[in-house]
């Protein structure tokens, strides 16, 4: 186990790096994802609903190695049968994409649901006084939804950074892609995936004690 | 308490108001003058908190028209957050902002709305929280006050946008019996400085006291309308003794 660790571990740690990387991107626009599309399917707008709740559905309804598989695999090549294009995703791009889609679709339905828990009163009250559907959004119902989020949207964090091990497929190379490889030379099976899920276990536990300070910080004076 | 009769603030005409194949209201008609305070009563169902609701747009009239000042409120190119600024208005549940504290409650709008400066803002606000006798609260959450105390806020953060209307929402029906003293009180005071009031409300006792005028309504529409004196005293319409025999 020393053996590995002292001979793969800076490959390991830089394989982690690149989880880490694909994690913040695919949140990162996962969650602008998820802000426009949550928003959507709460306005008073059937069409923008219907947008949202589409979108929702069709991620929800299709794994994300199948998502993966189309979206690195098939779309270049329909791209390619359909148009003549030369176009080729790189994995990264393509594992972001994914990810995004995945997270944003997950992340619109928890601020859909932060936001309906809200009383619809405080709307109605911010509007009875003049302020317009957004600033009522934005200064009164928002700020009380976000607080209710927290929790859902750390889970989503979580979810979200495993989710990069399933990238491995379309040969991204995160921490599980390069864990293969290693024992693909060295047969260590047993130590390397324990090595691997503690690499995860730390980062996932590291994170949780972030988001807790996070919440005990936006509770603070408050009720 | 004194309506000039010759300024009309409020008129409503054929007013009706569908939710799905429920007719709510049912045609209402009614003018409501400057500095007038009229109690609308009736049975739980009838459509009173519809008409409030309509007259500032928080529901959309089926049909009919509403004017507010000069505006038609159900004019599509009217800028209702505009109309809404000069319409305070006061909820059963009273709908304080549970993000923000009693001060802030008061300030959001008129600062937003660059109505006030902050300053300017936080002494009316200030001034306004002493007539309703919350000057020690300015700092308190409304998870932190009693009801009576929330509804006392409340009503002084729509006044602090200064409309010229206030419409009232059942503003007693969430109160425990001892608290709904000191928000009448709080009502019966603006009443006398001369604002203009519309107030849903089952205290018949408020209504028999302050308003100028007293509607029944029934079923969607206005079944008897006079003085206080006369819809209590000596009601015509056989809905409206059937109701005030069983409420009073």
């Amino acid at each position: 186990m020393i053996g590995i660790m002292t001979t793969y571990g800076p490959l390991l740690l830089q394989a982690m790096g690149q989880t880490l990387l694909l994690a913040l991107l695919g949140l990162f626009f996962g969650c602008i994802l998820g802000i426009i599309f949550g928003l959507a399917s709460v306005v008073d707008n059937k069409l923008s609903r219907t947008i949202s709740a589409i979108y929702v559905n069709v991620i929800r309804g299709v794994p994300m190695i199948v998502l993966a598989f189309f979206v690195f695999y098939g779309v270049p090549y329909g791209l390619r049968t359909l148009f003549d294009t030369r176009y080729v995703l790189t994995s990264l791009q393509a594992g972001t994409i994914c990810l995004a889609l995945n997270c944003g679709a997950y992340m619109s339905e928890i601020i859909r649901a932060g936001i309906q828990a809200i009383d619809p009163g405080q709307m109605e009250a911010a509007r009875s006084l003049g302020l317009s559907y957004w600033r009522s959004m934005f200064r009164v119902v928002l700020p009380q939804a976000i607080k209710n989020m927290i929790p859902s949207i750390v889970n989503q964090f979580i979810i979200t950074l495993k989710d990069t091990s399933i990238l491995s497929v379309i040969g991204f190379p995160e921490l599980v892609n390069k864990a293969q490889n290693v024992i693909a030379i060295t047969f260590k099976s047993f130590e390397m995936w324990a090595i691997v899920a503690v690499m995860y276990l730390v980062v996932i536990l590291a994170l949780q004690q972030v988001a807790k300070a996070l919440e005990r910080r936006l509770n603070r004076g408050r009720r | 308490m004194v309506a000039d009769k010759n300024k009309v603030k409020i008129s409503v005409k054929n007013l009706t108001k569908k939710f799905g194949h429920n007719n709510v209201l049912n045609g209402i008609s009614i003018d409501i003058y400057e500095g007038e305070v009229v109690c609308v009563i009736g049975p739980s169902g009838s459509g009173k908190s519809t008409f409030l609701r309509c007259i500032n747009k928080l529901e959309n009239a089926t049909s009919g028209e509403i004017v507010v000042g000069e505006h038609h409120i159900n004019d599509k190119k009217l800028n209702i957050n505009k109309v809404r600024e000069n319409i305070g208005m006061v909820f059963q549940h009273f709908n304080l902002f549970a993000n923000m504290n009693v001060l802030d409650n008061l300030m959001l709008a008129p600062v937003d709305l660059k109505k006030k400066s902050k300053e300017e803002a936080r002494e009316n606000a200030l001034r306004l929280l002493e007539t309703v006798g919350l000057s020690d609260k300015t700092e308190s959450y409304p998870s932190q006050l009693s009801g009576g105390q929330k509804q006392r806020v409340a009503i002084a953060r729509a006044l602090a946008m200064s409309p010229d209307i206030m419409l009232f929402d059942e503003p007693t029906s969430a109160l425990d019996p001892e608290m709904v003293g000191e928000v009448l009180a709080v009502m019966k005071d603006l009443a006398k400085k001369g604002m203009t009031m519309v107030v849903v409300t089952h205290e018949m006792g408020f209504a028999r006291e302050v308003a100028d005028r007293v509607l029944f309504i029934d079923e969607g529409v206005i079944l008897e309308e006079g003085s206080p004196e006369e819809i209590f005293s000596s009601p015509k319409h056989p809905r409206t003794i059937d109701f005030l025999n069983k409420v009073l």
